[in-house]
């Protein structure tokens, strides 16, 4: 061999073994895609703050390395969203995406940031395909599948001997598999089911239906503003006196603000809340409330979650991100302690976890939160597991 | 489906109906006079809402703050007139639309920065608290017939101001004709301005007052902006009794659709497709309502003279 071939082949393996050096000090980059602009903002910004106070707790870094975040706004435009994951994974080079709030933005992002190799962590949608058939080795999910805190509120209602339920949600595909979730452990009287134009402000027609079918509850989903609006004229129709007022996504940390004593005592469906009894809640409770004076609800402690799930697996591959085998097989393993207590993935990488029936209650402070009333399901995996052909 | 139920859905209905009439007064007002396709108005509504919840939250008192939010909204309205719509009169009606679309996203991106992204909610003020038995079982709350009244109050001052006043009689002869309406004297533009200012009055006024049944958040002025122009669209433009008739039909018939069209549709077909197709029908009511109005009456259903 020449001398220049011998100083060329030197050089080109000192190179890569400096490559491989240099790869566990380079920063890990992390795009967090949600939801912040439109009234569903303050979702968005809980799922942002969440994730930046991990990243703050753990010193700026996730598994040793220095994390370089990139937040980008999906605007609910699935259109927009499908650019904005196109950037973050090939201009950002993220090694990590973080989103979607909704389900829609997460179907429309799944394909363009899996495909290219990146692994997505959805701290909130959780959509039936993707825990069945459709799932995908590079996607995890530490909120929920979407139908659970449904599902929650039916077996609650049927536990409690409730013989007739009114139910209402909005007229798309979220809605639907609401109602679908309830009525899979509900098996008393429906008195109507009703679906309602998203985002309708005024109840008064629906109001009056409620009140001639006099049902012993309501179960209704209302996210956001139409939570708002439907909670003030409930209570102010007088009926929150006559009829149990159940739900999911329409009383939580996000709307409870606006909804104020309107809500006081009404029902929810969901994996945690603020009161949670543990001591690395406690302190995440309090450090979200001092950096961001709001109570935080379950979109900024699952993406705190997330931020924990990434630090535990870097810690075990090292901070090596290049073996995606053994980064899968890292995050499978959940190597970090949960805010909620027991956290196991199952093997469609949805997680395996509690689910209470939570209360609505006037903290000391004046401010609003849910709290937890009775446990309802205890290490619930979600229906859709069976088809996922990933074992 | 009783008679009893039947009355308090139609009882609704009207309510809806003159809850819309207070949101597109002013906007029927600036496009009848001023021939200005003004998409703010929207945002317009929602200002006066966070106007009402912020001066509130000084004042305690629901009435202060509500003239204090008009005053504000008033001040706002002007200065946008001054700024920005002063230069489109002339123009095309699709410039108007894009800059006053600009105006929307301007001022949705402001409220949220200055208020924060999460619902506020404004109290009823506590005089009104009470509710009125409507039905066993179900409870009115005093507070829906005070703005059912303010909405035919806004309706009455209107009547009067257009048909009996100086002012209104220059109004009405500026939505007919405004050049020669200038020719014969009259400073065109302090009257656009003053028609303007009103408009922008009542909407804030609307804000304000459905505030505190209804939660105040950014883009709350949406999906209220497209309902308002479906209702001068089916009233005729520029015409306030049309506004007002419209605005109880399209209630009327908005509220029934959501009450009955499910139980309708099961008299033909099985409870499962009948609520799937039953809200989606019932959704697309008054816009159909609006196709065939305006298929048989391109106008409107009472249009202003000489247009």
């Amino acid at each position: 061999m020449g001398t220049s071939k011998l100083l060329t082949t030197v050089a080109a393996i000192a190179l890569f073994g400096a490559a491989g050096h240099a790869q566990a000090q380079e920063k890990l980059k992390v795009g967090v895609i949600a939801t912040l602009s439109g009234p569903p903002a303050v979702l968005g910004q809980q799922l942002r703050n969440g994730f930046q106070l991990a990243v703050k707790n753990l010193g700026g870094k996730l598994g040793g390395r220095e994390v370089e975040l990139v937040v980008e706004d999906d605007e609910l435009k699935p259109d927009v969203a499908v650019n904005k994951a196109k950037g973050l994974v090939d201009r950002t080079k993220a090694d990590f995406v973080v989103g979607p709030i909704f389900s829609n933005i997460l179907i429309a992002i799944m394909k363009p940031v899996t495909d290219a190799g990146t692994i997505l962590i959805s701290p909130n949608a959780g959509t039936s395909n993707f825990a069945g058939k459709e799932c995908n080795p590079n996607f995890f999910v530490t909120s929920y599948q979407n139908d659970q805190n449904h599902e929650v509120m039916g077996k609650y209602a049927q536990d409690a001997g409730m013989k007739k339920v009114f139910l209402m949600a909005p007229n798309y595909q979220a809605g639907k598999d609401s109602i679908a979730g309830f009525k899979r452990y509900f098996k008393g009287d429906i008195a109507d089911e009703v679906y309602v134009p998203l985002g309708q402000l005024d109840y008064s027609a629906e109001l009056t239906k409620i009140a001639a079918a006099s049902p012993d509850a309501i179960f209704v989903f209302l996210p956001g503003g139409m939570g708002v609006n439907f909670v003030k004229q409930f209570r102010q129709a007088g009926l929150a006196d006559k009829v149990k007022f159940l739900s999911a996504f329409t009383v939580d940390e996000s709307t409870l603000p606006a909804q104020k004593e309107a809500a006081l005592g009404f029902y929810g469906g969901a994996n945690w809340a603020p009161n949670l009894d543990n001591p690395q809640n406690k302190k995440f409770v309090a450090d979200y409330e001092k950096e961001y004076n709001a109570v935080p609800a379950t979109y900024a402690f699952q993406a705190y979650d997330a931020a924990l799930l990434i630090d535990g697996a870097l810690k075990l591959t090292k901070g090596n991100t290049s073996d995606k085998d053994a980064l899968r097989a890292a995050l499978m393993k959940a190597n970090f302690t949960s805010l909620r207590g027991g956290f196991k993935f199952n093997t469609n990488h949805y997680p395996i976890q509690n689910f209470y029936q939570v209360k609505v209650a006037q903290r000391a402070d004046g401010k609003f939160e849910t709290q937890i009333d009775k446990k309802v399901f205890d290490g619930y995996s979600d229906p859709y597991a069976k088809d996922c052909p990933m074992k | 489906m009783s008679t009893g139920l039947f009355v308090v859905q139609v009882l609704n209905g009207l309510q809806f109906g003159v809850l819309l009439f207070l949101i597109a007064a002013g906007l029927t007002l600036v496009f009848g006079v001023m021939d200005f396709i003004n998409l703010a108005h929207g945002v317009q509504y929602m200002l006066g809402a966070y106007l009402a919840v912020a001066f509130y939250a000084l004042t305690g008192n629901f009435l202060i703050a509500l003239v204090l939010a008009l005053a504000a909204a008033l001040v706002f309205g002007l200065l946008l007139e001054f700024l920005v719509f002063r230069h489109l009169y002339d123009r095309d009606h699709l410039e108007q639309v894009i800059a006053t679309f600009g105006i929307i996203i301007f001022l949705n991106q402001a409220v949220k920065t200055v208020w924060g992204a999460a619902p506020l909610t404004l109290p009823i003020p506590e005089i009104f608290t009470g509710s009125i038995v409507l039905m066993p079982g179900l409870l009115y709350p005093v507070w829906r017939l005070v703005i059912i009244a303010s909405g035919l109050a806004v309706g009455l001052l209107l009547y009067v101001l257009v048909s009996h006043t100086r002012v209104g009689m220059l109004v009405r002869a500026g939505a007919t004709n405004a050049r020669i309406v200038s020719a014969l004297g009259v400073d065109i533009r302090r009257l656009f301005m003053i028609v303007f200012g009103f408009g922008t009055m009542l909407a804030a006024f609307a804000g304000a007052m459905i505030a505190p049944i209804l939660s105040v958040e950014p883009g709350m002025g949406d999906t209220v902006l497209i309902l308002a122009f479906v209702v001068i669209v089916i009233g005729g433009i520029g015409s306030m009794r049309g506004a007002f008739l419209a605005a109880l039909l399209i209630g009327l018939v908005d509220t029934l659709g959501r009450s009955f069209a499910t139980d309708i549709l099961r008299l033909v077909m099985p409870p499962s497709p009948a609520r799937t197709v039953g809200p989606a029908i019932a959704s697309m009511l008054i816009y159909v309502l609006m196709a065939l109005v305006l298929y048989f009456r391109p106008a409107g259903l009472f249009p202003v003279r000489g247009r």
